[in-house]
């Protein structure tokens, strides 16, 4: 019998999937494709966000969709509903997308005539935040009814994401939250989160979001 | 489920780094697993058994786990603690502003093989 090795790899788990999200955030900068990764739990308003989002922006932008819901198709029907291309992803039971996956579904949809893509990611707050989609912005909804005490209890994705959208604040005046104390407890977490309290049912607050979303689009395509 | 698609991503490194230095059979896997990484190594161990037996390269593969304690440091009193025992409260001065140091790792630390 050979001789036994042993190979130091030092390396975080997660290493091979960050230096493919980087690979695959290369190639989508070439082909000026915004990705961005929308996380939130379930029930808190991805896709209700994202078709709102879809309706005020598709005269301006090609949009695309994917969607990684684990249970059903949908979600992917509802949004294909807006007349942009959807598509589907299958993540076989798994709790997240990584960089391969999301790069097998972008393959899919065909990114070429497209300015936008928004990835519904699997609705928790743990996976997801480990791994790189290879998205150009993260996303995050937390929605009212959730408690302000959420960046406490999951910080890492709180850490990962450019934007938290705090969804349904039309139901504020019901439940017990305090927006200041999510602000606080945010950027104890990440200083430089963007925070957009909306409603994605009544519009409230939404034009600042898609101003913000529109701008960053923009700068994607124009730095090199 | 968590534990397996970790599983799946050391699986994944660990055939390309079995690929680049020609490997024959895999033996031993050390991890890295910090007390806070949010994974449980039981279920990490029996996502592997079953996992492994898919594979060539990694068959006969046992997963060796080493748990790197928790610290998080408080910047109402610049000292650390120990983060299961106290949680994100700093136990010393009360502080709510306070950050993890160590304790969320899960590090491929080394691969035995042949
Ligand atoms: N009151 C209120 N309900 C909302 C809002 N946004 C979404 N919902 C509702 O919350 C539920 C879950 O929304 P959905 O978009 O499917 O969440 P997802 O699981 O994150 O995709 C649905 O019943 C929506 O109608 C909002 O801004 N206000
Ligand atoms: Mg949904
Ligand atoms: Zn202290």
């Amino acid at each position: 019998m050979d001789k036994v090795r042993i190979i130091e790899i030092k390396e975080s788990v997660f290493a091979d999937n960050d230096r493919e999200a980087e690979r695959l955030r290369a190639e989508l900068k070439r082909e000026k494709t915004f990705l961005l990764n929308l996380m939130s739990s379930p029930g808190s308003g991805k896709t209700t966000l994202l078709m709102r989002t879809i309706e005020a922006l598709k005269d301006k932008l090609r949009i695309g969709v994917l969607e990684a819901d684990i249970d059903s198709a949908v979600d992917a029907e509802k949004v294909a509903t807006t007349g942009v291309k959807t598509i589907q992803l299958h993540t076989g039971g798994m709790c997240h997308l990584d960089a391969g996956m999301t790069e097998q579904g972008l393959k899919e949809l065909g990114t070429a005539d497209l300015d936008l893509v928004v990835l519904e990611n699997v609705g928790n707050l743990v996976c997801p935040a480990e791994f790189d989609t290879g998205a150009v912005k993260n996303a995050m909804i937390l929605s009212v009814p959730e408690g302000h005490d959420k960046p406490l209890k999951y910080p890492l994705i709180f850490t990962v994401c450019d934007v938290l959208i705090i969804n349904k604040i039309d139901v504020l005046p019901y439940f017990d939250f305090d927006l200041d104390k999510v602000k606080e407890y945010a950027h104890m977490r990440n200083p430089n989160l963007k925070l957009f309290p909306l409603s994605a049912k009544t519009g409230e607050g939404m034009d600042v979001w898609l101003d913000w979303l529109q701008q960053e689009i923009k700068d994607w395509n124009q730095t090199t | 489920m968590h534990e397996l698609g970790i599983v799946f991503h050391i699986i994944k490194t660990v055939e390309r780094v079995g690929a680049e230095n020609k490997l024959v059979q895999v033996s031993a896997v050390t991890l890295e697993l910090g007390e806070v990484s949010g994974v449980v190594p039981q279920e990490l161990s029996s996502c592997w058994s079953w996992a492994v037996k898919k594979t060539e390269l990694m068959k006969e593969a046992t997963l060796e786990i080493e748990t790197i304690p928790a610290l998080t440091f408080c910047e109402g009193c610049q000292k650390t603690y120990e983060t299961v025992q106290h949680g994100r409260i700093c136990p010393l001065c009360g502080s709510e502003h306070t950050y993890l140091v160590q304790g969320n790792e899960i590090n491929l630390k080394e691969i035995k093989a042949h």
